[in-house]
């Protein structure tokens, strides 16, 4: 079924997360690197490539790369906000198959909830309202009101409901029930969804991703590296990219995420179908990002995302287990989550996951960043 | 004054943030697609072709969709919570941001509702768009 299987994930960690107020940014970096060299049995003599960004410093990378006390070749900070993640698992992987890396370590940290505690930044930064921003920032559209706006459309035009979008929240949080790290594990219901209070209308505030700490790290090398190592590799079959927009305004068609090409790039890469997707791990931010998502992976029809998550479908043991961590929802979402999608399907793959699939053999991570803005999609197999 | 969130106009943009302090809201137009385009720029998004030109729109179009914001710690936003961000489909075929007006009531904002534009001065250079109800005609 696959073709591609010239790099593996040979080791996922995250760093501590939650409230991790007594360490730092950095710190969190290396916590997570470590770890999952450790979990990769990899020396970090072998690390030649290093892929980061964090939110504000463009030149993050080469001070991580000093931090880290390594001087590596191959370099990645594309910017594209949660979705840069699964944008370096691309590039890596091409770099690693032409040769000009062999084994690259993806790594993400950040102090997000502390930082909000320690008023070093606002609860919801804005951008400044320079160049095309200038049409859009000063009628202060929060990044919630951002994905609010997409959730009215879709319902206008599909009839979705607010129950339907809360019953993503609820799988989330069933499933996070299963992990002991997760923040939020206390049972929710639709009812609590609804009753929670209003931050932009129809977004309620459980309809939106947890505020953490966290850092997590991925590590990418060969085939012939990855067969040596304890652990099964977890192989790289499907890869896929698409930017839409930034300003709202430019949003082709706000019931669309730029899924609908990234996925079907990646599922064409990998060969395969909606129907062989064992588990899946998406982006969720908010509840309608990942409704919009299930439609442009081609899960249900467009427009029939609301019907499709009714009854448990995205919870561990449903039709279709999705974010089997808690996802961004209810375990952790530490600003830019498109590491943890990589990690939890890691697991998933090697039979480590907390709240485990039976026999799973096919996930698919699709981040998504921005404002509905990019999509990157991963396919990753089971060895 | 908190004035952080108003527009920073530079050269492509003077000519909109002028017109809309004499209330005319301005798109642009590419000549050889013969299609119109916003947010303003130079070169067409289409054909990127330089053949662009400013054109005065009606005001008038129908609402794309909207939320209602109900936390934003930023003032002045923070001020105005509960507001309305909306996106309005205008009737020569662009697609633009504004507020609702806050003196309209929230109850008559909905996907599809009619509505015209107005400009706010909030400073001496900078009038802002809102949007509201079209009113009854004479």
């Amino acid at each position: 079924m696959s073709q591609r299987r010239a790099v593996a994930i040979a080791g996922v960690a995250e760093s501590d997360f939650g409230s991790v107020p007594d360490k730092t940014v950095l710190e969190l970096h290396a916590q997570a690197a470590v770890r999952a060299l450790a979990d990769a049995g990899i020396d970090r003599d072998e690390i030649d490539g290093l892929c980061s960004a964090a939110g504000a410093d463009p030149l993050h990378v080469l001070q991580l790369a000093e931090y880290l006390g390594i001087q590596p070749a191959y370099l990645d900070s594309t910017m594209v906000g949660g979705s840069s993640w699964e944008t370096y698992v691309e590039h890596a992987v091409l770099a690693i198959e032409a040769g000009r890396c062999s084994t690259a370590l993806l790594v993400y940290g950040s102090t997000a909830r502390s930082d909000v505690a320690r008023r070093y930044r606002s609860a919801d930064a804005a951008l400044a309202p320079r160049g095309p921003n200038q049409y859009e920032v000063p009628f202060g559209p929060t990044l919630i009101s951002k994905y609010a706006m997409v959730a009215r459309r879709h319902m206008h035009q599909y009839g979705t409901t607010s129950e339907q979008l809360a019953a993503i929240a609820v799988a989330m949080r069933k499933n996070a029930s299963r992990n002991a790290n997760a923040v939020m594990r206390d049972p929710i219901t639709v009812a609590d969804v609804l009753a929670s209070r209003m931050i932009a209308d129809p977004l309620h505030l459980l309809d939106c991703c947890l505020r953490t700490d966290g850092g997590g790290a991925v590590v990418l090398t060969s085939a012939k590296r990855a067969r040596s190592l304890r652990k099964p590799p977890v192989w790289v079959i499907g890869m896929g990219g698409a930017a839409s927009h930034l300003s709202m305004a430019q949003m082709e068609d706000m019931t669309v995420s730029p899924a609908v090409r990234s996925g079907a790039a990646a599922f064409a890469d990998a060969g395969i179908t909606p129907r062989d997707v064992d588990v899946l791990q998406v982006y969720d931010a908010f509840t309608i990002m990942v409704l919009l998502t299930l439609e442009a992976l081609g899960f249900c029809a467009p427009g029939e995302g609301g019907p499709f998550v009714e009854d448990g479908t995205l919870a561990y043991d449903g039709a279709l287990p999705a974010n089997t961590d808690g996802g961004g929802l209810s375990s952790n979402h530490p600003g830019m989550r498109g590491l943890f999608l990589l990690i939890e399907a890691a697991r998933q793959l090697r039979g480590e996951s907390n709240a485990q699939v039976p026999d799973a053999r096919i996930a698919v991570c699709n981040a998504t960043g921005g404002f509905m803005s990019h999509c990157s999609t991963i396919v990753l197999a089971a060895d | 004054m908190n004035d952080w969130y108003l527009p920073v106009v530079d050269s492509e943009s003077e000519p909109f943030w002028r017109a809309a302090r004499e209330g005319r809201f301005l798109i642009m137009c590419c000549r050889p697609c013969d299609r119109p385009f916003f947010y303003p720029r130079r070169y067409c998004p289409r054909c990127w072709s330089d053949d662009t030109e400013w054109q005065q729109v009606s005001g008038r179009g129908v609402v794309h969709t909207y939320s209602i914001v109900h936390q934003n710690p930023a003032p002045p936003f923070s001020d105005w919570v509960p507001y309305a961000v909306v996106l309005v489909d205008l009737d020569e075929g662009v697609r633009v941001m504004a507020n609702w007006d806050r003196a309209a009531p929230l109850d008559g904002l909905a996907v599809g509702a009619q509505v015209e534009v107005i400009f706010e001065p909030v400073t001496d250079e900078i009038s802002l768009p809102r949007f509201r109800p079209v009113s009854p005609r004479p």
